[in-house]
């Protein structure tokens, strides 16, 4: 068994792909660094991420592959799950091998996996598009919080900026402790340092609030309960568009 | 803004609750300097009530009290129930804070009839040219279009709003007669029309002048109350056919009847809304835009209701048993899309794939096709499986309507009791 390690970022897998062929070997698996080897292997090689030899490789895809194919590479990356590395790296190489693309090959197990996962993580950027809840904090910022399966929010950017172009406003990702900042011109990647409160509950708390949110809370509290149709309650149907998971950072949700 | 609105909000939003339409689909509008958000063109849900139903906008009425009397109507006249009024700014306000906190897409307007239809239209021509031209708010909105109002005003009502929509309720002239008497066929179709000349006279503007003003860039919509009076799906559906024919109609929504004048004895007494029948309606519907069905394939004199045990596309392929099976290495797409338990998505992705080598059975199980119906159905790479031809329909229809069993535990010692037949 061949193991490539390299550091997990992007640029490294595709300099995994072009140290493979100059090499002539391909990875069995790949891990990154610090990762604990499997028991029996034949070799190890360390990947040095080198940016010309990534864009070469990227360069050569653009080249074969659509813009959809393109896009489901960088997208399923995004879902940072253990196995996306090696999956990715076999989808280019069949690519490559192929003589026209295999985009379109769902038959293929690796293409079909793929864009299962591109699917979800399309998913899960609609799904904050749909569960993302601002609060209006005193300094007039509107905030929001998101536990996102998988790391969708750098996805969004374009449609909230778009959409929210004329208020400031912070998106928060609790659980990989980042967010962006819009200050009506552009957009910012923060990092905090030191977490206040609101950045670990996801919530703010009454003293930050602006002097109307917690009526316009309430207010959209009772228009939540009172749009439903008593005679037609479904809580099965409901959970299922709109899962538990979201619920902890829904205001109609909250007590 | 203050307190009071909360108790109005309340009545208002359970008077528009039973209209069934939430979609913000069909426009795409960038957000434009100055002006606040946007369109998506693929509609968002924002979140989902306890019935599990989409809200994608806030749905309001101006006013609940109305001057008509239909029977199935919560906001009847003769109803006694609490009326409400929001005033403009009230609207204004709860559309655009809720649209900034990322609750909703857009408005979603209609009234209860007040003094006359003019008079109610004009009132919501003039919130929704409000709301765009004075407040910039560039979200989606879908204005009910009142029954009986003038075509100048629906041709106003177009260039604000995105969708417009008329509800027929009742798919049969007469049966709309004994129940809303002030109401006729004639004061539903002919705002239809306006709204469908207004379209396609845009479309055509824009083609000679790019910045002509759009109108109703999203079309128009509909909606038919199921189980009310005695129409059949053949009906309804025939009804609903007609109408998608005609340009610019997009969807057209089935609300199962919600019994909330219970007193009324010109309606059924239904414990519960027919909410199957809704489905099966809903999936007639679907196979009418997405799957090239002809109306009659569907229901005919013959088969005027749904199946309510089986899809009606299972149906159909019950009854149509020599165009089966389908081989799925080479038969057409419109062929596949007929296979019951192989959609729109699996059915693309099957024509896509085979290019590249024959597909197995275990590969369209990994497509997403539901191998359990669709196998009775079609032939692929494997040896012919027992289709529907050699089982016969009725066999295949027991065998997909079997009720599941309960899981045995197989540890569990089972004892046969043959129960005493009675003499």
């Amino acid at each position: 068994m061949h193991i490539f390690i390299y550091d997990k970022t992007p640029e490294g897998l595709l300099t995994v792909v072009f140290d493979a062929y100059s090499r002539k070997i391909f990875p069995d698996l790949l891990l990154g660094e610090g990762e604990p080897l499997p028991l029996f292997h034949d070799e190890i090689y360390t990947v040095v991420t080198d940016e010309d030899k990534a864009n070469r490789v990227w360069n050569a895809l653009e080249k074969k592959l659509s813009k959809v194919a393109l896009s489901m590479i960088t997208v399923s990356w995004l879902s940072e799950l253990p196995e996306i590395g090696l999956l990715l790296f076999r989808y280019i190489r069949k690519n490559i091998d192929a003589p026209c693309a295999v985009e379109m090959n769902f038959g293929d197990p690796d293409v079909l996996e793929l864009s299962k996962i591109w699917k979800k993580v399309g998913q899960e950027k609609h799904r904050v598009q749909q569960f993302l809840r601002f609060q209006k904090a005193a300094d007039g910022t509107y905030f929001a919080a998101m536990e996102p399966l998988y790391n969708v929010l750098p996805l969004n950017i374009a449609f909230l900026k778009d959409r929210f172009a004329d208020q400031q406003w912070l998106v928060y990702d609790l659980k990989r402790e980042y967010g962006y900042y819009y200050d009506l011109h552009e957009v910012i990647e923060v990092r905090f340092p030191e977490k206040e409160p609101h950045l670990l509950s996801g919530l703010l708390s009454e003293d930050i609030m602006d002097k109307d949110e917690i009526l316009f809370q309430q207010l959209w509290k009772q228009y939540f309960k009172s749009i439903a149709v008593k005679e037609r309650i479904n809580p099965k149907l409901q959970r299922q568009f709109m899962p538990v998971r979201f619920w902890k950072y829904l205001t109609e949700k909250q007590g | 803004m203050n307190e009071s609105v909360l108790e109005k909000l309340k009545i208002l939003a359970e008077s528009a609750r039973y209209d069934v339409s939430c979609s913000s689909s069909g426009t795409s509008r960038p957000n434009r300097e100055g002006t606040i958000g946007s369109a998506a063109g693929w509609g968002i849900c924002h979140s989902f009530a306890e019935d599990g139903r989409c809200i994608s906008l806030l749905k309001v009425m101006l006013t609940n009290s109305c001057m008509y009397d239909c029977a199935y109507c919560i906001n009847r006249r003769s109803n006694d129930i609490p009326r409400a009024t929001l005033a403009v700014s009230e609207l204004v306000d709860l559309t655009i804070e809720f649209y900034r906190r990322n609750y909703i897409e857009g408005l979603f307007l209609s009234s209860g009839i007040v003094r006359s239809p003019d008079y109610t239209m004009e009132r919501l021509v003039r919130i929704v040219k409000d709301l765009r031209t004075v407040h910039r708010f560039n979200g989606y909105i879908h204005m009910k279009s009142i029954p009986g109002a003038g075509r100048e005003l629906v041709q106003e009502a177009g260039l604000y709003a995105d969708r417009l929509s008329v509800n027929i309720e009742i798919p049969k002239e007469e049966s709309l007669k004994m129940l809303a008497p002030e109401k006729d066929f004639q004061s539903v179709f002919a705002p239809m029309r306006y709204i469908r000349d207004g379209v396609l006279q845009s479309a055509e503007e824009r083609k000679r002048f790019r910045h002509a003003p759009r109108f109703a860039p999203a079309g128009q919509s509909t909606q038919m109350i199921i189980g009310a009076t005695p129409e059949t799906d053949n009906d309804i559906l025939r009804v609903s056919s007609a109408l998608y024919k005609r340009p610019t109609m997009k969807r057209v929504y089935y609300s199962g009847f919600v019994p909330v004048n219970g007193y009324d004895n010109r309606l059924p007494a239904l414990k519960q809304p027919p909410l199957v029948r809704e489905n099966r309606l809903y999936q007639a519907d679907w196979l009418l835009r997405f799957y090239q069905f002809k109306v009659e394939e569907i229901v005919d004199d013959s088969y005027p209701l749904l199946d309510l045990e089986v899809d009606p596309k299972l149906a159909w392929a019950l009854r149509h048993p020599e165009c089966f099976p389908v081989d799925i290495n080479r038969a057409d797409y419109e062929m596949i899309l007929r296979v019951p338990g192989i959609g729109v998505k699996s059915a693309k992705l099957i024509v896509a794939s085979r290019r590249y080598g024959r597909l197995s059975a275990e590969q369209l199980k990994k497509i997403g096709v539901v191998m359990k119906k669709a196998r009775y159905f079609i032939t692929c790479n494997e040896l012919p499986m027992l289709t529907v031809n050699e089982l016969k329909p009725e066999n295949v229809r027991r065998l997909l309507t079997q009720k599941k069993n309960r899981k045995q535990d197989d540890r569990q010692l089972i004892l046969l009791f043959r129960e005493q037949e009675q003499e």
